[in-house]
């Protein structure tokens, strides 16, 4: 199948583009139980490319120091590398600052941080946050612990039939209770592209503060902070074609300034004394202790590395792999798909009538297939559903068509032998 | 009807020849684990209780024993047929055993036939925590009947 798109505004990419990306990256050429891979769980984390796996290495042959403080060649050039990746960063969600961007561990880490920091000080008894029906554990759990803490409230909007937010509901639990607002951009499980820039400007009327988890925005689209208006934004290098172990937090200058610091170390402190610490200005306020340099070193060729292939583009192959997925897998009439949001990226989460997504999984893996087959971190979200689990196909820019024709076969087959 | 091994490690060998036939070919041996898994003997869903739920598995596995004199026999069901599959090897080496030799078990045939590279590390966990389970139920038969 060949399948070019031609938007006058995104070129998308043609069959060979594709077939040279995949030379990019080295671990997607290799045969799993005797059959070549197919790596359909891009949104669990996405592969790397060489030059990524190059720059990590490259850390460590030329340039390992410590940043920021020391004093010589090394320190020096290993602090302008881990700085220029903040600088990407900047340009990468066209923040104000390049200073309003925080490394973290990763969108979890974020989450947290943003619960401790912000919500342990701002939320106060009876206070509401408000997060959604589709969100990861990971948005679900840290406002739990600081609502629990804080005895506010947590509320939850509703997730229609086809994966989409309530937004009327939304409406309604907005009060001016509501401090916090804290949604899942794309939803890991279904795909949904939530409308956060119209939950963003409704939180913003009655005072909230936004908090968006990017995680699986990060690769897929093109993320802006200023036009979006959010007060937080999360992702992951990992998902985004870089390293594991670290992430992004970016908040706007006056709700970082007026947070505590999250932990206490080296490097957040401005000056220390038994008596008394000043902290430092942000983004270090909340970077105690060495960070995580190659890693952002790497997570930096990563977002080059997607820049240049252009998030446009990506978004563009993508909608093309998701549809013709689509498309192919409604052709088996045991499969029912969950998540028909009319707004998706490129996930597909399904069910095969009569057999449990685990099997599936196991069936699949066996041909050389990697999905992800359970309830993906978002136990609720299932429960809504009524379902233990799902299969999902989560696909990066470096899938073709002829692997959804793989897949697909094999589904069909496994299908046919378990009649 | 089937023949009963007479030990624990007959029953072992028994398995460990019939995945030999499978020559180490993935596809069919998950195949064939499920297709186990469909033989189970179905569990009465009055057994498919909270308590009777094991820990550290990844999906949902009920298991129940009970004794007649000392010998120990189990029943058991999964959400998943590859799982049911586990069991009903577990099962098929376990049950009808006396409570001493289930204790004692060293049940080699699940390196043997290279478990853990079939169904992942994660899920090696739970097949352990259902073997452990199986050998306490063992040992609460053991201690009931010395009283």
């Amino acid at each position: 199948m060949s399948s070019i798109h031609s938007n006058t505004q995104v070129k998308g990419f043609q069959e060979h583009e594709i077939e040279q990306l995949r030379k990019e990256f080295p671990i997607l050429h290799q045969s799993v139980n005797g059959k070549p891979l197919v790596y359909f769980d891009n949104a669990a984390t996405t592969q790397k490319p060489k030059v990524v796996i190059e720059s990590l290495t490259r850390y460590y042959f030329e340039l390992n120091s410590n940043i920021h403080r020391g004093a010589h060649y090394l320190a020096d050039k290993a602090t302008t590398a881990f700085e220029n990746t903040r600088q990407l960063l900047h340009g990468f969600i066209n923040s104000d600052e390049a200073e309003e961007i925080i490394f973290t561990q990763g969108t979890t880490d974020s989450i947290n941080l943003v619960a401790n920091s912000y919500g342990r000080k701002f939320l106060k008894e009876g206070d509401e946050v408000i997060i959604s029906g589709m969100e990861h554990h990971s948005n679900i759990v840290p406002w739990q612990m600081v609502c629990e803490e804080k005895k506010a409230h947590l509320k939850i909007i509703p997730v229609e039939d086809d994966g989409t937010l309530n937004i009327e509901a939304f409406k309604g639990l907005l009060s001016e209770k509501t401090k916090i607002v804290s949604v899942v951009h794309i939803s890991n499980a279904l795909g949904t592209i939530n409308p956060v820039e119209e939950i963003i400007s409704l939180a913003h009327q009655i005072g909230a503060v936004v908090f968006i988890d990017g995680a699986q925005a990060s690769a897929h689209l093109d993320i802006d902070v200023k036009k979006l208006k959010c007060d937080f934004y999360a992702f992951s290098g990992h998902k985004v074609f870089g390293p594991t172990g670290i992430g992004i937090l970016y908040g706007k200058r006056k709700l970082l300034e007026a947070m505590n610091p999250y932990r206490g170390g080296g490097e957040m402190i401005r000056e220390v004394t038994f008596e008394k610490t000043t902290y430092n200005d942000i983004p270090f306020k909340f970077e105690a202790g060495t960070p995580n340099i190659a890693d952002v070193i790497a997570f930096g060729t990563a977002l080059e590395f997607t820049s240049k292939l252009g998030k446009k583009n990506i978004a563009a192959y993508e909608e093309e792999l998701r549809e013709y997925c689509t498309t192919k897998l409604l052709e088996i009439p045991e499969i029912r798909i969950i998540g028909t949001a009319p707004d998706k990226a490129s996930v597909v989460s399904f069910l095969v009538e009569g057999m449990h997504p685990f099997d599936v999984g196991m069936m699949l893996d066996a041909k050389g297939i990697a999905v992800r087959t359970g309830h993906h971190c978002t136990q609720p979200l299932m429960q809504r559903f009524g379902i233990e689990g799902t299969i999902r196909i989560s696909l990066a820019v470096y899938n073709t068509f002829s692997e959804i024709d793989i897949c697909v076969e094999a589904l069909k087959e496994i299908i046919k032998k378990w009649k | 009807m089937e023949v009963k091994p007479e030990n624990i490690n007959n029953a072992q060998e028994e398995i460990i020849e019939s995945f030999e036939i499978l020559a180490g070919d993935r596809e069919s041996t998950v195949f064939y684990i499920m297709e186990l898994g469909q033989q189970l003997q179905h569990l009465d869903d009055k057994f498919k209780t909270d308590e009777n739920i094991i820990k550290g598995c990844q999906s949902k596995v009920w298991l129940t024993a009970w004794n007649e004199g000392e010998y120990v026999h189990y029943a058991a069901d999964s959400n998943t047929d590859i799982t049911k599959g586990l069991i009903s090897l577990l099962i098929r080496v376990l049950s009808g055993r006396k409570a001493d030799e289930i204790i004692d078990a060293d049940l080699y045939f699940i390196q043997k036939i290279g478990m853990s590279g079939i169904i992942g590390s994660q899920r090696s966990n739970g097949l352990l925590a259902m073997i452990k389970q199986m050998k306490l139920y063992a040992l609460a038969f053991k201690t009931k009947l010395a009283k």
